[in-house]
């Protein structure tokens, strides 16, 4: 790295983010919290894919988070949709709420 | 020639009588059913007149019925020399007992039902003959057997009738498994199932092999012409009417065995083994069912037991060489027992039902016809000569005393025994003073007439149908015994056995009582048929319905196969409850599992050493 980040810098950030939106993911309620979590977690998937591809001087990296991103954009608005479509039903965004599968 | 015509005339017969049988009129009826019986004796004669001296088989192939791999059978017919001789019996005697049918079944009911049946039978009989391989006579051997069944069980309203028919059919299917097997043995053996093929390459091959194959042809025909140890559904048949009796369980079907021996001689001539067993069964036969014979009371079972001795008559012929003697017995016993049979209905017929000799009596005055018919036949049973049985009972005791003198000795005091049997029905029935309450009137002229034509038959039918000299090229002929002894000795035991009968029946009645009481157990023995019946439901029936329940039905199909379905479903349900904890509904708890799930995953990598 030139400007004298060191790759291992990068890497924990990335894994610190991932942690972060595991954590969110798993500990948190509402719904569009657990969502962004999950968007944090891709990007910091994304993140490492970025750094390799810098450090690895290959293109393929980038290509790789291209279509995360893709797929992340459409994940988001197919997520909203549903989440739009549970609160108009239910009147709430706790995901715990949202358990008619169980019985 | 057209060969086919023969058995398809009853065949249209029975489809017309049986589909459209109930919108026709008796006179209907019997017009199909008598006239496509009678068309078919026209074509046999027809069919015989024109092929000449028929000293080699003519055969005939229609289509390919099955092929497979080597194997080729074909829907053939052939007519030889044997053929002509049982299709003219069958067609001949065949035709008579439909005409008296038509009389004594004249007040019952199912009657359009009672003569498809007939013909159905009749297609099969002449199927069964005229087949030139041994599939196509196995169509016809199955076929007879459905019809026997069917008219046994023809008063299907009564329960004894059913289980009549029930138990011939079942005891018929032990024979038809040693058939099936005799066929496998054939083709594995032969490659072929075709007459013609099979006996000319009988020479080559291995006794043990034909020994095998002519034992279990053995038991095909003991099943079907009712030998020990499988007779015992004869005697249980007469439960049908009295015209299914003479045509199905006398004349004609119960001899198929015996045809069926003669046609496959060349085996048998290759498996002496074999040879012995058929005449050891059939002498046995012989003589076991003619005690039976000699107690018992209901008319129909006295020729029942009878027809049982005679073919074991025809075994013992067919089992010392004498396979024309064989059937030549066949020939002359199908006219005097269907004769008998029919008389015997007559008399049913005259006194409303009643068939206990006991009940009858002095009959001779009351019905002329039956009792000077039934006459003729008793005589020619006894071997009076020279009446027809007579002449086939002296060929089969000659070829006897010739293979091994005892036999012939056994054979003798049987035939004593059989002249005895049936005198003292006849004296019964038509001697004496008339012990029953009905009013007998003698049958009419479509039940007399047959009777007066089978009567002419049995008297002459051993004189002038010289079975053994017609079937010479098929069966060597005997020479002539040069000492007649043994003839005279079987004819004076034939008419001693008619003297000690009209000695106990007519002289001194009193005496055969006297003698039973005296010989209680014997007497109570053979009443009771030897208890073979009840031996055979210890020994056989009531095991095999105590296994099936047992260990079939409640151990093998409740335990096994539906604990086995259950088991199964059950263990299903106890995963699956399980399982179920794990959906849980909660999404966070899913999303825990998936992160366990990598966890896991990237854990297993790591120690296989896929990370690096």
């Amino acid at each position: 790295m030139s400007a004298g980040v060191p790759l291992s810098w990068y890497l924990i950030l990335s894994a610190v983010l991932f942690a972060l939106g595991i954590a969110g993911f798993l500990l948190r309620r509402n719904v569009i919290t657990v969502f962004m979590s999950i968007e944090l977690m891709l990007n910091a998937v994304n993140l490492s894919f970025i750094t390799f591809s810098y450090q690895l001087k290959q293109v393929n990296g980038h290509i790789f988070s291209f279509f995360v991103m893709v797929v992340a954009a459409a994940e988001a608005a197919v997520g909203l949709a549903i989440i739009l479509t549970v609160f108009k039903n239910r009147s709430t965004l706790n995901i715990d709420d949202v358990s008619s599968m169980k019985n | 020639m057209q060969l086919w015509l023969i058995p398809v005339f009853p065949l249209v017969g029975f489809l017309l009588n049986g589909i459209l049988g109930r919108r026709f009129s008796k006179a209907v009826v019997n017009t199909i059913a008598v006239g496509s019986v009678l068309l078919s004796l026209a074509w046999v004669v027809k069919t015989l007149l024109g092929l000449g001296d028929l000293n080699a088989a003519h055969t005939e192939q229609y289509f390919t019925w099955i092929q497979s791999g080597g194997l080729n059978i074909g829907w053939d017919f052939t007519l030889d020399r044997l053929t002509a001789v049982m299709l003219l019996v069958v067609t001949g005697v065949g035709s008579l007992i439909h005409i008296y049918a038509t009389g004594y079944m004249a007040h019952e009911g199912g009657y359009y039902r009672f003569f498809a049946y007939l013909n159905l039978f009749m297609f099969f009989m002449l199927t069964l003959v005229l087949a030139a391989n041994y599939l196509v006579m196995f169509v016809g051997w199955e076929g007879v057997g459905l019809c026997s069944y069917l008219l046994i069980g023809f008063y299907f309203d009564k329960k004894f009738a059913t289980d009549a028919g029930n138990k011939a059919f079942i005891v018929n299917r032990i024979g038809d498994f040693g058939f099936s097997l005799a066929m496998f043995l054939i083709v594995v053996n032969f490659g072929s199932l075709d007459f013609g093929t099979v006996f000319t390459s009988v020479a080559g091959k291995s006794e043990a092999a034909l020994t095998a194959i002519a034992f279990l042809l053995l038991l095909g025909a003991c099943g079907k012409s009712a030998q020990i140890p499988l007779y015992v559904w004869l005697p249980d048949a007469m439960a049908g009417p009295t015209p299914v009796s003479a045509l199905i369980h006398a004349a004609t079907m119960v001899t198929a065995g015996v045809y069926m021996v003669a046609r496959s001689s060349a085996i048998y001539l290759h498996a002496p083994a074999a040879m012995e067993a058929v005449a050891i069964i059939g002498l046995a036969t012989a003589f076991f069912a003619a005690t039976i014979g000699l107690a018992q009371n209901d008319i129909k079972k006295v020729f029942a037991y009878s027809t049982v001795s005679q073919l074991g008559y025809m075994f013992l012929g067919l089992g010392v060489g004498a396979f024309s003697a064989g059937i030549y017995h066949v020939v002359t016993h199908a006219f005097f027992k269907a004769l008998l049979f029919l008389g015997a209905g007559s008399v049913i017929h005259a006194l409303g039902g009643e068939q206990d000799v006991r009940n009858m009596g002095g009959l001779r005055k009351k019905i002329p016809w039956t009792f000077w018919t039934m006459m003729c036949a008793a005589v020619a049973i006894a071997g009076v000569p020279p009446f027809s049985g007579f002449y086939s009972k002296d060929a089969i005791l000659a070829a006897a005393d010739r293979h091994a003198p005892w036999m012939y000795w056994v054979g003798v005091v049987t035939a004593g025994m059989t002249a005895f049997y049936v005198f003292r029905a006849i004296f019964l029935a038509f001697f004496g003073n008339y012990r029953g309450k009905a009013h007998p009137h003698e049958s009419p002229l479509v039940m007399v007439g047959p009777l007066v034509v089978l009567a002419a038959l049995s008297l002459g039918g051993g004189y002038f149908f010289k079975i053994p000299e017609f079937l010479a090229p098929l069966f060597p002929l005997a020479k002539e015994p040069d000492n007649i002894g043994p003839v005279v000795v079987s004819v004076a035991f034939g008419i001693g056995g008619i003297a000690l009968a009209w000695l106990l029946y007519v002289a001194k009645p009193a005496l055969p009582d006297q003698i039973a009481s005296s010989f209680n157990g014997v007497y109570q023995l053979i009443y009771n048929k030897y208890f073979v019946d009840e031996i055979y439901d210890a020994a056989i029936v009531n095991p095999v319905i105590g296994g099936s329940r047992d260990v079939l039905w409640k151990g093998l199909d409740a335990a096994v196969i539906d604990g086995a379905v259950n088991g199964l479903a059950n263990r299903a349900r106890g995963i699956g409850g399980v399982l179920k904890r794990l959906q849980s509904g909660n999404i966070r708890s899913y999303a825990a599992w998936v992160l366990l799930g990598s966890v896991f995953l990237l854990v297993v990598m790591g120690v296989m050493g896929g990370l690096r």
